[in-house]
């Protein structure tokens, strides 16, 4: 059979420790949504330049010839990358799956987690961090925005749990 | 004294090969907790799986007391350490627009592109949405930049809004905490779903 997951508590101490290793060693928090948006700019940066020299939002990721694909954030999105792997080789959990409810069909749940997505990210963007850049990370310098950011993220979560009940129990 | 990266002359090569190692760190704790199975992630919502809470507080809290005990013994320098900005409606509003993306896609981001790494066709999906929704946000940014910079507060600290020192802070977080698992583990019994679990 397949291996279980590590217990919660010790897997939360692991990524406490990975988050302290960042601030002491590098003085910032894990950031996932931002290296999202760094692969975006940059994609658009290549495809249409005029462009994003001339938006507000894209002209500020290419000044003084920065490359926003060689970005910190970027890097730890390709180091999640990596390190999922070997976490998902060394206990056997490598498989091309389309994970959901026995009630609903592929083409819902990958419907569904598209949007869901796009509605996490472009959330994230706006209050400048996710689950992992603003909620824990924030958290854990005990900045305010961090309190408020994990309040809502999971006070939300709860409130619409019941309309979108049916694509999980 | 930490953090080493804000030396001066320190290599900007060096900076991103760390970040990348620090992603690995990262990317292998949020799969081996299971957080890439999104009906796990789910189960927060749903009472049957309380991982998320579990892993979530239990990570804040370590980087909270080794952060601080880092200081006190003077190896680092907390106010090189970046703190995050507080704009009222921007983190309320995002924070709304996120907790519904996460129900409907089941993933936060991180998670997402971990679950992507081991396979995951959902994952793929969400991640592709996630993408899109980056993009959206840039193409939309002058219609939404007055919400997003409404209210700014600058790096306001918790514990100096209710007027006491971050270690008592911690100390009441800690056991916020330990009550919430109290309740989490209650909870996975009351809303136990063997047949969910079983599979996940």
């Amino acid at each position: 059979m397949k291996t279980k997951y590590m217990n919660p508590y010790l897997a939360g101490t692991l990524l406490g420790l990975v988050l302290l290793s960042a601030m002491y060693i590098s003085g910032r928090g894990l950031g996932a949504s931002g290296g999202l948006k760094y692969c975006v700019v940059s994609v658009v940066g290549a495809v249409d330049k005029p462009h994003a020299e001339k938006s507000v939002y894209y002209s500020k990721y290419f000044e003084e010839g920065q490359k926003p694909l060689f970005n910190w954030l970027t890097m730890i999105i390709f180091g999640v990358l990596a390190g999922g792997f070997v976490s998902g080789a060394v206990s056997k959990r490598l498989q091309f799956k389309i994970e959901k409810s026995p009630g609903i069909s592929n083409t819902r749940r990958l419907i569904f987690a598209f949007i869901g997505g796009a509605f996490f990210v472009y959330g994230a963007q706006l209050a400048r961090g996710c689950t992992s850049g603003a909620a824990l990370s924030g958290m854990a310098v005990l900045s305010v925005a961090g309190f408020v950011t994990m309040i809502t993220i999971f006070g939300s979560a709860y409130l619409f749990a019941w309309f979108f009940r049916k694509n999980w129990i | 004294m930490g953090p080493i990266t804000s030396a001066p002359g320190f290599p900007v090569w060096l900076d991103l090969l760390i970040a990348f190692l620090i992603g690995i760190g990262f990317g292998f704790s949020l799969e081996q907790a299971g957080f890439s199975s999104s009906r796990k992630l789910a189960g927060m919502f749903y009472g049957y799986d309380t991982t998320v809470l579990k892993v979530f507080f239990t990570a804040a809290i370590v980087a909270l007391i080794g952060s601080q005990f880092l200081s006190y013994f003077g190896l680092l320098n907390l106010n090189l350490v970046f703190v995050n900005e507080y704009y009222v409606t921007a983190s309320i509003v995002g924070g709304v627009i996120m907790g519904a993306g996460f129900i409907m896609g089941g993933f936060c981001p991180g998670t997402g592109v971990s679950a992507m790494s081991i396979g995951k066709i959902d994952a793929l999906f969400y991640v592709l949405g996630g993408l899109a929704g980056a993009f959206l946000f840039a193409e939309t940014y002058p219609l939404i930049q007055p919400l997003a910079d409404n209210a700014y507060r600058g790096p306001v600290k918790i514990n100096d809004v209710f007027g006491i020192s971050p270690g008592l802070f911690t100390l009441l977080l800690v056991i916020a905490a330990a009550g919430m698992f109290w309740v989490a583990e209650l909870a996975e019994k009351k809303f136990a779903r063997p047949d969910i679990t079983g599979e996940i």
